[in-house]
C-alpha cells in the first residue's frame, strides 16, 4: 500500500531500462524497501538495471515485456501483479530515433506509432482493470512537450506522444472515482540514452530531475505535471502562437 | 454493488472497497462469512487519519447503521450500546441522567466501536486510562461468523481493544460512566512564554485535575519556542455554577458555527496564516483561573467547525503523534524545534501527560508524555517524520495507529513489543487472515 506522503511498497517499470524509469524507482528505493517489478525485453542493460536497484537496498523481479506484442499484454501484467498489489506503475517505454526518417521510413513510423500510442493504450486499458480489482493504484505516464505542440522537427513522435498524453489523462479521469491516480508527466529535454547525441534544447533536465518531479506529484495525486515545472508557462504561451510564426521559431 | 472510494480524515490515501452498510447483524454476518480474499473491516465514522478503516478492493462494513442505545442504568452508571453510536449521541443522551463518558477524545464524531479499536484516551488518562478500561463486556463478531460475548478476563477482549478492527466487528457494548452534576468545567488557563516553562508547569499539580493539556505553538522561533496554553479542569458542581445556569445543570451546547468549504487552495494553510493562526490562540487565552466552560468551549473547540480537515487543502494532511517516557523531553524538544526550523506550519498541536497505559497489547498510551501535531502532505514532511521516528523509538516510545498513515512495518513492531502476542491471539480466532486493511497490510500488522 502507498502512504499517506506517497511511499510506495512496490513499483512496476513497464520499460524496464528506461533511463527516466530506473531513476524513479531508485528515488523510492532510497526512501523505503521497496519491491520492483521490471518489465521489459531481455538484455545485458536489463540485468545491469535489476541488480543496480538490488544494489540500493530494493527487491527486484523482471517480466518479459514487448511492446509491440499487444497479445502478450494481459499475461505480462499478470505476471507483474503476480506477488502482489502494485502501488505505482510507471509507463517509461519509448521511441525516438531519427525524426527526418520517421515521417519518410513508413516501418519507422508505424513503429514509433505503435510503441509510443498503440501500446501504452493496451496496457492502460489492462493495467486499470487490475488496478480497479485491487481497489487502489497511481500511475505514472511518460508524455513529453513535444505532445504539447507538435512541432515539425520532430512530428511524428510528437503526435504519438500527444495521443498517449490524451489517452492516459482521459483513462485518469475515468478513474477518478476508483481511487486509482493517474499522473501525466511531460518532461522537455531530458539527458538520456533517447537523446544522446543531440543537441540540448533550453530547460533541459536530468533523469534525476524529472525523478523528483514524480516523486512529488505522486504524493500530491496531480494529474498533470511538467519537467522542470517552468516549461508549463512557455508551452502555454508557445500554444497558442499562430502558425506562420511558430513555424519560423527554430524549435 | 459500486465500490466506494474511502479515505481516513487526512484525506491522504484513497482506495475503493464494497461498503456494506446496514443495522442488520445477520447481514453484517453474512458480510464477514463471505468475504472475498482481500478481506474485510469495519468503519466507524473514518475519524481516524490514516487507513486503518479502508481496505482497498475488499469489504468495509460501515458500522453507523447500527446505532441504538439499548438501555441505560442511571443508578449503577452504565449503558448497553451498539457500536455504531457515536459518542456525539451518547453524550446528548446520557447527560439528562447525570451520566459522563470518562473518555472522551478531541471530537465526539467517532463510534463506539471506532473508540474502542483505537482504545481511544482523552485529557482525562491520567486519571480515567482510556475506552477499554471502562467497558464490562462486549460483543465481538468473529471471522467465523460467531458472536463472543467478551469480558476482561478474556484475552481476546484486550486483543479487540486497541486491535484496530483485526480481530473482529466489536457490535454492541457495556460501558461504565461517571456521574456529575453538571455539563460544565471550572477551567484554569495558564499562559506560559516557553516550552519549558510549559512542560515544568504540567509537570506539578496534573493530580489535581481530571482534565489536563497544553496547546503549544511551533511556529515561534526564539526564546519563547514553544510556548504555549496549559488549560486543567474539574466537572463544576451545580455550587460552582452561576445562578442563570443553575436551572439547566446539565444542558448540552453544541453550536455548530461552519461547515469548511471543499475549496481550499493547498496553501491555504501557510507560513502566514499558521503564524496568525497561533498568535491569535495565544493570546486569546491569558492566564485564568477557575473559568465556568462548556463543553464545546473546553473539550471540542474544533466541533464548532464541521469538516475542517478540508481547510489542509487536496493533497490532505497527516497527524503525528507520539509517546515517550518521561525523562525523554529532549525529543519533545527537538520535535518543536525542528518543525519551526522546517517552516511547517501545525495550528493543532497538543502536549500531555499519560498515567499508566492498560493491559491491551496494542494500546497506544503508556505513561509519559504525548505530543501531536498536524503535517499538511509537501515536501520535507517525510525526511521529517523519519528523523523524528528515530528519536522516538530511541527514547523507547511509539506512534498512534489511530493517527499513524506513514511509518514502516519495523517503526511498529519496535515500538510495540507485545505485537507477536496480540498477533497470535488474532491468529487463533482469525487464521485465515480474513480481518484486513489498507493499514494492516501497509504495516505488516497481521
Ligand atoms: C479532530 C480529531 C481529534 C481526535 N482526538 C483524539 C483524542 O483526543 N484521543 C484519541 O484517542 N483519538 C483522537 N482522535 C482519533 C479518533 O478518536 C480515533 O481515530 C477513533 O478510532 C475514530 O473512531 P471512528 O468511529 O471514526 O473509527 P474509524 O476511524 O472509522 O475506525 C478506527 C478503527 O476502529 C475500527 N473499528 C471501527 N468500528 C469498529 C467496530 N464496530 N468493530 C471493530 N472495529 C471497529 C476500524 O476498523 C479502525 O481500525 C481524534 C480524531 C480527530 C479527527
Ligand atoms: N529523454 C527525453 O528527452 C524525454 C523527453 C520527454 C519524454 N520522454 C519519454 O520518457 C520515457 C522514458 O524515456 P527515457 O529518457 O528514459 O528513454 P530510454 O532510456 O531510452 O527508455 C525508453 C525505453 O523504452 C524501451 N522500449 C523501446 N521499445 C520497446 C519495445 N518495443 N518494447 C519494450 N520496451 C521498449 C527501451 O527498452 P530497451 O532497453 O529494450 O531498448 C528503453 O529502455 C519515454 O516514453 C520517452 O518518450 C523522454
Amino acid at each position: 500500500m502507498i502512504d499517506a506522503v506517497g511511499n510506495p511498497q512496490s513499483l512496476l517499470l513497464l520499460g524496464g531500462t528506461s533511463e527516466i524509469g530506473l531513476a524513479v524507482a531508485a528515488k523510492y528505493a532510497k526512501r523505503r524497501p521497496l519491491r520492483v517489478v521490471l518489465a521489459a525485453r531481455p538484455s545485458e542493460r536489463l540485468d545491469k538495471a535489476a541488480d543496480d536497484l538490488r544494489a540500493a537496498g530494493a527487491t527486484v523481479s523482471t517480466v518479459e515485456f514487448d511492446a509491440l506484442d499487444f497479445d502478450s499484454h494481459a499475461a505480462v501484467l499478470d505476471k507483474a501483479f503476480g506477488d502482489g498489489d502494485i502501488d505505482i506503475t510507471v509507463l517509461a517505454f519509448g521511441l525516438l530515433g531519427d525524426a527526418e526518417q520517421a515521417w519518410q521510413d513508413h516501418g519507422r513510423a508505424v513503429e514509433l506509432a505503435q510503441v509510443n500510442y498503440t501500446a501504452p493504450v493496451s496496457v492502460g486499458v489492462l493495467l486499470a482493470e487490475r488496478l480497479r480489482r485491487q481497489g487502489h493504484g497511481r500511475v505514472v505516464a511518460l508524455s513529453s512537450v513535444a505532445g504539447e505542440r507538435v512541432r515539425r522537427s520532430n512530428f511524428v513522435y510528437g503526435s504519438t506522444k500527444a495521443g498517449m498524453d490524451g489517452f492516459y489523462l482521459g483513462l485518469g479521469e475515468a478513474l477518478r472515482g476508483d481511487g486509482i491516480s493517474v499522473t501525466v508527466v511531460r518532461p522537455g529535454f531530458v539527458k538520456t540514452k533517447m537523446t544522446e547525441g543531440m543537441k540540448p534544447a533550453p530547460l533541459s533536465a536530468t533523469a534525476d530531475q524529472v525523478a523528483d518531479v514524480v516523486v512529488s506529484a505522486v504524493a500530491k495525486r496531480k494529474e498533470l505535471v511538467w519537467a522542470p515545472a517552468p516549461l508549463r508557462v512557455l508551452f502555454s504561451i508557445l500554444r497558442h502562437v499562430p502558425r506562420p510564426i511558430f513555424r519560423r521559431l527554430p524549435i | 454493488m459500486k465500490p466506494q472510494k474511502l479515505t481516513g480524515w487526512g484525506r491522504t490515501a484513497p482506495t475503493t472497497a464494497q461498503v456494506v452498510h446496514t443495522a442488520d447483524v445477520r447481514a453484517i454476518a453474512e458480510a464477514v462469512k463471505h468475504a472475498g480474499p482481500r478481506g474485510v473491516i469495519a468503519r466507524g465514522l473514518g475519524r481516524s487519519y490514516g487507513d486503518p478503516a479502508q481496505n482497498a478492493g475488499g469489504t468495509v462494513i460501515d458500522m453507523t447503521a447500527l446505532n441504538r442505545i439499548h438501555r441505560v442504568d442511571a443508578e449503577a452508571g452504565t449503558v448497553d450500546v451498539d457500536a455504531g453510536v457515536s459518542l456525539d449521541t451518547l453524550m446528548r443522551a446520557l447527560l439528562p441522567f447525570g451520566l459522563w463518558l470518562p473518555v472522551l477524545p478531541g471530537t465526539r464524531q467517532v463510534t463506539v466501536g471506532g473508540a474502542i479499536g483505537s482504545d481511544i484516551h482523552g485529557k482525562a488518562h491520567h486519571v480515567e486510562g482510556s475506552f477499554g478500561d471502562h467497558i464490562s463486556e462486549l460483543d465481538l463478531l468473529t471471522a467465523d461468523g460467531e458472536v463472543a460475548t467478551l469480558t476482561p478476563a478474556d484475552d481476546l477482549f484486550w486483543a479487540t481493544v486497541g486491535g484496530m478492527g483485526l480481530t473482529g466487528v466489536v457490535l454492541r457494548a457495556t460501558l461504565h460512566l461517571n456521574h456529575v452534576e453538571t455539563a460544565y468545567f471550572l477551567v484554569d488557563t495558564e499562559q506560559l512564554g516557553s516550552l519549558d516553562e510549559l512542560m515544568a508547569r504540567q509537570s506539578v499539580d496534573d493530580e489535581k485535575y481530571v482534565e489536563s493539556v497544553s496547546w503549544f505553538d511551533a511556529v515561534t522561533t526564539g526564546p519563547h519556542l514553544g510556548r504555549g496554553l496549559l488549560t486543567r479542569a474539574n466537572h463544576a458542581t451545580l455550587d460552582d455554577l452561576p445562578a442563570k445556569r443553575r436551572r439547566h445543570p446539565l444542558r448540552f451546547e453544541a453550536p455548530q458555527l461552519l461547515v469548511v468549504p471543499d475549496l481550499f487552495p493547498p496553501g491555504l494553510l501557510n507560513k502566514v496564516t499558521g503564524r496568525v493562526f497561533s498568535e491569535l490562540w495565544y493570546r486569546k487565552s491569558p492566564t485564568k483561573m477557575g473559568a465556568v466552560q462548556n463543553i464545546t468551549q473546553f473539550l471540542h473547540p474544533l466541533d464548532m467547525f464541521g469538516e475542517w480537515n478540508r481547510g489542509y487543502g487536496p493533497h490532505g494532511f497527516l497527524q503525528y503523534q507520539y509517546v515517550v517516557p518521561f525523562g525523554a523531553e529532549d525529543v519533545i524538544r527537538h520535535t518543536v524545534r525542528r518543525m519551526t526550523e522546517t517552516g511547517k506550519v501545525s495550528a493543532l498541536n497538543v502536549l500531555k501527560r499519560f498515567g499508566d497505559g492498560n493491559r491491551a497489547p496494542l494500546s497506544f498510551p503508556m505513561k509519559g508524555w504525548t505530543l501531536c501535531v498536524d503535517l499538511p502532505v509537501g515536501a520535507g514532511v517525510h525526511e521529517l517524520c523519519e528523523e523524528l521516528d528515530e528519536l522516538v523509538l530511541a527514547a523507547g516510545g511509539r506512534h498512534y495507529l489511530a493517527k499513524e498513515s506513514r511509518a514502516t512495518p519495523e517503526v511498529i513492531a519496535r515500538g510495540y513489543p507485545r505485537l507477536d502476542e496480540w498477533r497470535k491471539v488474532r491468529a487463533s480466532v482469525d487464521p485465515e487472515g480474513k480481518f484486513a486493511s489498507d493499514m494492516s497490510r501497509r504495516l505488516e500488522l497481521s
